[in-house]
């Protein structure tokens, strides 16, 4: 799929038809078990409709990667995932020539005696047919089919789907250059081959757990949000849609008790995903209702750190669960 | 909205979220118009979404944005917004600014006060006493040691000896050969310094050692490494250029003509935030290794300090704090900025005689190169 020479496709709207409003993307997204407040609906449904980035930061456990998720799902699409980490570069992330393929291509043209063969080592270039001939096999090799496509390539060639560049904090600086080019223009140029660009532009979401701060370039391409910890109603209602056997008691309770451990001044306060965990854990301990007891037992599902658990096991629990 | 002409209102909110410090600018306020043009624009909730995704880019912008929302669309003044939050670096050169907030009452001041005032008391062979002679020899030995910072792997990758096959190379080695590898080529991550930054306190109750450490920062810009200096004092004065001259005599008479505000008071948090947001934000402080040579007496207010320093500590690679005061007997960082400041410091050392500067200068080469700094001082 080599396209050169053809403007970017990108006012193209990857909205789903029913999706007339954010209020309806979020209904949508609720019958596929992700709920969505209104400003995430908002964020969603623009950056589909205009076909931009969106970049979502947040506490940790707040639903950022769950939301490429769900979107991959509602549309149907493929969920394309680039985890970003530290000394992650271009070979990693884009593409790669598949070199152990190239040299089975060498020794297959050798054996068969259309390439160069021994004739170019032995001839001391005096036949000019012979060049001819090393230059069609340089050509042969740098082929699409020897090239190794990493996540953005590979989000850029399938049409539609979700690229989840997950982490984007955790790459160095230089690569968040890199990123901004291939997602202003949607293309990449590979040198022996050409450039490669996407017929639709993919829906790209970026996270980031705000460790570092991003570049204000990268930033001014993407739609922003910030995603908090959802309030007490809302983690209730996502803790009984994603996990329908706990009862509806089990839930609050636990949804109370995650709201209390996040008010209280802990290392890691726990996201949703701790909670959804620990109502998991409750689930398979047997308990019915929380009471001290249970959560001490089961306060390693959502708290990881010794100095947390320290300060959890020093609350009042009979007083944060009385009236729920 | 009001019956106002709609793109009118959405210029003033962005002129009023740039005065509140959001970089609301033109091409910000288009995407803004663009998405309210796909939502409802009568609905106050879609255009507050509207604007919130694409005007802010950071969690602090979205207390202000609300605050300039409320005022703009809700018909509330803006009274969230602290005037000392618009233009730091305007109230900070301001002749009036020079004096200074007044010093933060309380028994930590003036124990820190009684501390500095005994300094000829307590036997340490520190900078600050040192005699003319001594200082000259100081100043040589400063001189003679370069300042690379540690070293990090760039994305370039270069031909090694050793390390992961360069098959590329290996490939095209072998096209001319006719497919038979000959040799294996190696490719290794290519290494590059660090970009260190040094952040200078001349203010007054740093006067023993701003000439000292200025001089070692003069050594520091000697270096191959990219080195920035500034000077925290009233005011924020990037001095790189100054110090870039060979000798080290004409080099601090630069600086002392170029800086404004010798010996005054230090608004650390103020420096640091307008440090961050003219340089550091835009890429000098990124992934780099930042140095406070300060003893952090903070005139202003110390949590604002501590805000700035987060925000610093996010941008860089390593912030090292180098204090004067700490190799003094019973110190502990009771100054509230230096309080205030260390939760966001990687590296909390002593800055007061030469040794003190040369195990810096070790910590700022990093584990690998400390031996070749050692062998050059």
């Amino acid at each position: 799929m080599v396209i050169p020479e053809e403007p970017p496709a990108r006012t193209t709207s990857l909205l789903p038809v029913s999706a007339v409003s954010p209020a309806a993307l979020a209904d949508q997204l609720r019958a596929i078990g992700y709920l969505a407040d209104e400003g995430l609906a908002a964020a969603a449904y623009l950056s589909l409709a205009l076909g931009r980035p969106l970049l979502l930061e947040g506490e940790a456990g707040t639903g950022k990667t769950s939301l490429a998720t769900a979107l991959a799902q509602l549309l149907d699409a493929p969920l394309i995932r680039l985890q970003c980490y530290e000394g992650i570069d271009a070979s990693q992330a884009l593409y790669d020539w598949d070199f152990p393929r190239q040299l089975l291509h060498l020794r297959a043209a050798e054996a068969a005696g259309t390439g160069g063969g021994s004739a170019g080592t032995e001839s001391t270039g005096t036949s000019s047919g012979v060049a001819d001939r090393v230059k069609e096999l340089e050509g042969q090799l740098y082929d699409r089919r020897f090239l190794l496509s990493r996540p953005l390539l590979a989000a850029l060639e399938t049409t539609p789907c979700v690229l989840l560049i997950d982490e984007v904090d955790r790459a160095d600086d230089e690569f968040e250059a890199f990123l901004l080019e291939v997602l202003s223009e949607y293309s990449v140029s590979i040198p022996e081959l050409g450039t490669i660009r996407a017929a639709v532009p993919p829906v790209v979401v970026l996270t980031s757990n705000r460790t570092r701060e991003l570049h204000d370039a990268l930033k001014r391409r993407c739609f922003y949000h910030w995603l908090p910890h959802p309030e007490l109603e809302r983690e209730v209602a996502i803790l009984r849609s994603r996990l329908p056997e706990v009862s509806e008691k089990l839930a609050r309770q636990v949804a109370v008790a995650a709201q209390a451990l996040r008010a209280a001044d802990l290392v890691k306060p726990p996201g949703v995903a701790e909670t959804l965990d620990w109502a998991r854990a409750l689930r398979v301990l047997g308990v019915d209702a929380l009471d001290p007891a249970s959560v001490a037992a089961s306060l390693g599902a959502v708290l990881k750190y010794r100095e947390d658990q320290d300060r959890a096991g020093e609350m009042d629990w009979i007083a944060v669960l009385a009236g729920v | 909205m009001s019956d106002a002409d709609p793109l009118v209102a959405l210029s003033a909110f962005g002129a009023v979220l740039r005065a509140a410090g959001v970089a609301a600018d033109a091409g910000r306020i288009a995407s803004f118009t663009e998405a309210l043009s796909l939502l409802d624009a009568s609905r106050p909730a879609d255009v507050y979404w509207a604007g919130r995704l694409t005007l802010c880019s950071d969690p602090d912008d979205l207390p202000r944005y609300d605050a300039a929302f409320a005022a703009v669309f809700g018909g509330q003044p803006v009274a969230a917004l602290e005037p000392a939050d618009l233009d730091p670096v305007v109230a900070a050169s301001s002749p009036a600014a020079t004096d200074g907030p007044p010093a933060p009452p309380g028994g930590d001041g003036e124990r820190l006060r009684a501390a500095a005032s005994s300094r000829e008391v307590l036997r340490i062979r520190d900078i600050a006493t040192l005699s003319a002679q001594e200082r000259a020899q100081l100043a040589r030995l400063l001189a003679a040691f370069s300042l690379p910072g540690e070293l990090r792997p760039s994305r370039r990758q270069k031909q090694a000896q050793r390390g992961p096959i360069d098959r590329r190379r290996t490939i095209r080695a072998a096209t001319r050969t006719g497919g038979e590898v000959m040799a294996l080529h190696h490719r290794r991550p290519h290494q590059r310094p660090r970009r260190v930054v040094l952040l200078v306190d001349i203010s007054g109750s740093m006067a023993a050692y701003a000439d000292a450490l200025l001089r070692f920062a003069h050594a520091a810009r000697r270096a191959s490494a990219p080195v920035e200096v500034f000077t925290l004092g009233t005011r924020l004065t990037r001095v790189t250029r100054e110090l870039s001259h060979r000798d080290p005599e004409v080099a601090l008479r630069a600086v002392s003509v170029a800086v404004p505000d010798w010996s005054g008071g230090t608004r650390l948090g103020v420096l640091v935030r307008s440090f961050l947001d003219i340089w550091g934000q835009r890429g000098l402080a990124r992934g780099a290794i930042v140095v406070v040579l300060s003893d952090g007496w903070e005139r202003g207010d110390p949590q604002l300090l501590g805000e700035q320093m987060a925000r610093l500590h996010r941008l860089a690679h390593r912030v090292i704090w180098a204090n004067p005061l700490r190799a003094r007997p019973g110190y502990e960082p009771l100054a509230a900025g230096m309080a205030a400041a260390l939760p966001n410091v990687d590296d909390f050392v002593a800055g007061h005689s030469i040794e003190a500067l040369e195990r810096l200068a070790g910590l700022i080469a990093g584990p690998a190169r400390r031996q070749l700094v050692a062998a050059h001082a």
